[in-house]
């Protein structure tokens, strides 16, 4: 709000000394050090978690076991990374530990083919949607479009029989393929579309371009920055899959991080490995927290665009 | 719906979305067609028959206590994170979008809680509020406040309202932060001039302008405590202790996957899918008037 | 190079008819400009003859080939778009290489062409810019480059030069006609505006409510319009147009507004038949015997328009040399030759 008044020079008329104008100098310093005060608030509160979280990571096993929270980092965290990597931490309630780096391995495979999956299947039907007229087509709109309606925690029993039934537990396909529908990218795609001007259809089709040759020549790199948007997001979507992964994956080699990392903490009192549970959150949350400061313009551009 | 320049041809259009369609029918109409007709039958004892029932698992689900009280959990949790996230989200964004030195370096420092998975924000808060080993937790205990979450079923509720609103407010910053810059700046001198106040300009011109953007948010935010917060209350507290902190959904997962109690647990998605559709309803229509005005 | 020959083109959508059966004949390297308001159909019947409308009824060939059924690629024709309508993401080059590229034209030869074409265009040192890069005027000869190198059997012009300024809507217009003269190919243009059609046509093609009201030389047109919509339509500012009705034995006009007017050659029909009489700004002269009252003078310089009306309330427009005799009040006026006498009931000329 302040943005109005606060660049605006205040010209000729009023003298250093006129109280007006001290007063209204005065309310601007008070609402940008308030914003600051606010905002910094925001960020240390933010980011206090995660100071515990990597603090922690490096320290030994014992100094948190005893619940001396510690402040600033210690000598472990070498140590502690390597092992997460390698071995894993376990709970007593767990003994099979799993290698933060076989996880984190498989977060990224999933993560990368449902959103590249995601963006493909969609990309193609809203190129059919869009581009074609043919029988049914509003039909099959309503049916891509209703499952917006249908998140995969509502149906989430007799999906996971429909897995079974096919025979796709415990793979990287059971994993992926059942959530690779995505009505919101296909909304995204289809309302891009429609802007593409009709001329440049026209200008192919005189050009000589069939459908798929436009598609391939024109469609596609037009709609590179939102696959790039699209993408971020939907690897992030697809890196924190929790429910599904928790329920189609016991094969230990298949494990992704997110749910790997909850399998980890005892229930109860039990003796946990802070040190590499902590080691392995941070690693866990580090690939997407990357990608999204890392791509922000396009983050924020697709997830403003595909909630729209 | 459609452009008015388009290409010939019936099959290669069909082909195009034959990839979704088949992931759609497989894995969405298949399953929530089972959904709902498994919610009409029960099994025998042994699982041996199945025999249709009716609406009776319905009419069991909503009259059993314990959904009631996933139930009232369910509101209780879903709007407390709402509106804290919302609030949170809509104080910072409207202090970030102040021209003032370094907006762009919080700005960044503020969304990146956004691609923390839900799980691991839980786990994050325990490091922080175990009563053993965590910073808040060990000095609230110092300080004679008896905090345990395994054991306090309100406690156990607030670290998961806590938790799950943290990871939401990115979200909604980023959202109300796009909705504040959307402000034509002429609507905003115009109240300078009027001579109202920030606070003022604020409440009578910013906040109604944004309540579409609020209101959208609502929903979303709403939809996120219902379905996405799964695993934080999965990695924090199981529900726990005695049931404070099961959700709905949560409730589906241990009927359906632990008590195997496919029929109940098929009934409680049915009405979990309901629930869905009239948010996503209210949500559409909403967004058609705003799209007609 | 090839003639164009539309016949009984009709295109409905629905229920509303577009095109109620338009004939034209186009001589091979001849430019004929469609022009029209904007909804009277003049661009369907260009799109029907690109191939990217069918239309209900009617063929078209092109140097004598029927290509009513074939796709817009098959029929060797260049459009050049409103909006230019270059791909974005695609250099100049590119843009322009693309429909040689999918025709398989040897690399050779397209670069040959396109250096070609961009050097006529002047656009050769632009290959390598993208089109946002581009000012209006140099997005324009890219679009006509696109045109240009696939060397066409018919070029296709849509309203190409309304989304540049007037300067240089000027300018293009006068490339376009040199360009298309050199070049020989025949070519159809469609513009709402009439200055264009009537600088750039050899002949034009007036088309009101999806007919064409009167197909001849620009020259034909202004000087002898076949009805009122095309009288009023071509010319600036437009002709006057006034009730009248025909005296007894048909040669003079009883105005509306009073007093009679002696005809050129007697019109047939009883006394009393009711008639359109119009007459350009320009050939109405001061002094006479209609009173008009003065509304609005506008000074162009070396010439002024008065606005007014006539007794009766007609509008009337008067374009005289040099400064304005006098301001507001009433003028006497008078109508000489050439006038121009319509029939009220159909507005055909008479």
């Amino acid at each position: 709000m302040n943005r109005v008044l606060a660049e605006r020079p205040l010209e000729g008329a009023a003298s250093e000394n006129d109280p007006a104008l001290r007063a209204s100098r005065a309310r601007q310093r008070r609402g940008r050090w308030l914003a600051h005060g606010i905002l910094l608030l925001g960020v240390l509160i933010f980011a206090l978690p995660i100071w515990i979280t990597l603090v922690g990571s490096s320290h030994d096993v014992n100094t948190i076991g005893r619940g001396e929270v510690p402040l600033w980092f210690g000598s472990h965290a070498i140590d502690n990374y390597i092992a997460a990597w390698e071995r894993g931490g376990s709970a007593v309630r767990n003994t099979r530990a799993v290698p933060a780096g076989t996880m984190l391995w498989n977060s990224a495979v999933m993560a990368t083919l449902i959103a590249a999956g995601k963006i493909a299947i969609s990309i193609l039907s809203a190129y059919a949607v869009v581009f074609f007229s043919f029988p049914g087509r509003m039909a099959f709109f309503w049916m891509i479009f209703i499952t917006l309606m249908l998140p995969v925690e509502v149906r989430i029993i007799p999906t996971f029989q429909v897995v079974v039934d096919l025979n796709l537990t415990d793979s990287m396909a059971g994993l992926v393929i059942p959530v690779i529908a995505s009505a919101t990218a296909t909304l995204l795609f289809r309302q891009f579309f429609l802007t593409i001007p009709d001329e440049y259809v026209e200008a192919a089709k005189i050009d000589g371009a069939g459908p798929l040759r436009f598609f391939w020549d024109v469609v596609l790199p037009l709609s590179r920055t939102n696959i790039a948007a699209l993408f971020v997001i939907l690897f992030i979507y697809g890196w924190n899959q929790y429910l599904w992964p928790l329920l189609i994956i016991t094969d230990t080699s298949l494990e992704t991080v997110v749910v790997g990392l909850s399998k980890m903490i005892g229930r109860g009192d039990a003796q946990n490995e802070w040190n590499a549970i902590m080691a392995t959150a941070i690693l866990a949350l580090l690939p997407p927290v990357a990608v999204v400061i890392l791509m922000q313009r396009w983050f924020v551009k697709g997830l403003t665009e595909t909630e729209k | 719906m459609r452009k008015n320049v388009i290409f010939r041809g019936k099959l290669l259009p069909l082909l195009l979305l034959s990839p979704q369609l088949a992931i759609t029918i497989v894995f969405f109409f298949w399953p929530a067609g089972q959904a709902i007709w498994s919610s009409l039958l029960r099994e025998d004892a042994f699982g041996l028959s199945r025999q249709f029932v009716g609406l009776e698992n319905f009419a069991e689900v909503l009259a059993d206590p314990t959904w009631r009280g996933a139930a009232g959990n369910t509101a209780i949790f879903a709007f407390s994170v709402a509106i804290l996230a919302i609030s949170a989200a809509l104080l910072l964004a409207v202090q970030a979008d102040k021209s003032i030195r370094g907006s762009g370096a919080y700005k960044t420092l503020l969304i990146w809680p956004y691609a923390v998975a839900p799980a691991i924000a839980a786990v994050l808060w325990l490091f922080l509020f175990h009563p053993q080993i965590g910073l808040i937790g060990r000095a609230l205990n110092a300080a004679q406040i008896a905090w345990d979450y395994r054991l306090n079923g309100g406690q156990a509720m607030l670290l998961v309202i806590i938790a799950s609103a943290w990871k939401q407010v990115s979200y909604n910053f980023i959202f109300f932060l796009a909705g504040l810059q959307s402000i034509p700046r002429s609507v905003l001198e115009a109240a300078a001039i009027d001579g109202a106040r920030p606070m003022r300009r604020f409440w009578t011109v910013v906040f109604p302008l944004l309540s579409p953007t609020t209101f959208f948010l609502l929903t979303v935010n709403l939809v996120y405590a219902f379905f996405d917060t799964f695993g934080v209350i999965h990695a924090l507290t199981q529900g726990g202790p005695a049931k404070a902190t099961e959700t709905l959904i949560y409730k589906v997962y241990v009927d359906g996957v632990e008590n195997l109690n496919l029929g109940a647990s098929a009934a409680q998605s049915v009405i979990l899918m309901a629930i869905v559709i009239a948010m996503t309803a209210v949500q559409f229509r909403f967004i058609e008037r705003k799209v007609h005005y | 190079m090839a003639t164009l020959t539309l016949s009984g083109i009709r295109k409905s959508f629905g229920a509303t008819t577009v095109l109620h059966g338009i004939d034209l004949d186009i001589a091979e390297g001849e430019m004929v400009v469609i022009v029209g308001a904007s909804g009277c159909g003049k661009s369907t019947l260009l799109r029907i003859t690109a191939g990217l409308e069918t239309p209900t009824a009617g063929t078209v060939r092109i140097g004598g080939r029927d290509v009513t059924p074939l796709e817009p690629a098959d029929r060797d024709i260049a459009l050049v778009f409103q909006n230019y309508a270059l791909y974005p993401h695609m250099t100049v080059f590119d843009n322009m290489a693309y429909g040689l590229k999918i025709r398989r034209m040897p690399r050779e030869e397209i670069r040959r062409r396109v250096e070609e074409a961009a050097t006529l265009l002047g656009i050769a040192p632009l290959l390598h810019r993208r089109p946002r890069e581009l000012s209006g005027g140099q997005r324009q000869r890219v679009a006509m480059g696109r045109a240009i190198v696939r060397e066409p059997k018919l070029f296709l012009f849509d309203e190409p030069l309304s989304n540049l300024d007037a300067k240089l809507r000027v300018q293009m217009r006068a490339e376009i006609r040199r360009l298309q003269r050199r070049l020989g190919v025949t070519s159809l243009f469609v513009t709402h505006d009439q200055v264009e059609a009537m600088t750039l046509g050899d002949r034009l093609v007036v088309m009101n409510q999806g007919r064409a009201a009167q197909v001849a030389t620009p020259m034909e047109i202004f000087a002898n319009p076949a009805d009122t919509y095309v009288a009023g339509f071509i010319g600036s500012p437009t002709m006057n147009l006034l009730r009248a009705t025909l005296a007894e034995g048909g040669g003079a006009a009883t105005l509306a507004a009073g007093g009679s007017i002696p005809l050129d050659r007697p019109r047939p029909g009883p006394a009393g038949r009711a008639l359109v009489v119009g007459i350009r700004p320009e050939h109405v002269t001061l002094g006479g015997s209609l009173p008009m009252a003065v509304e609005l003078v506008e000074p162009l310089g070396s010439e002024t328009v008065l606005h007014g009306t006539l007794p009766g309330g007609e509008a009337m427009t008067v374009r005289v040399q040099g400064p304005a005799p006098a301001h507001g009040g009433t003028l006497p006026v008078s109508l000489v030759e050439p006038l121009h006498i319509f029939d009220a009931e159909t507005g055909r000329r008479l």
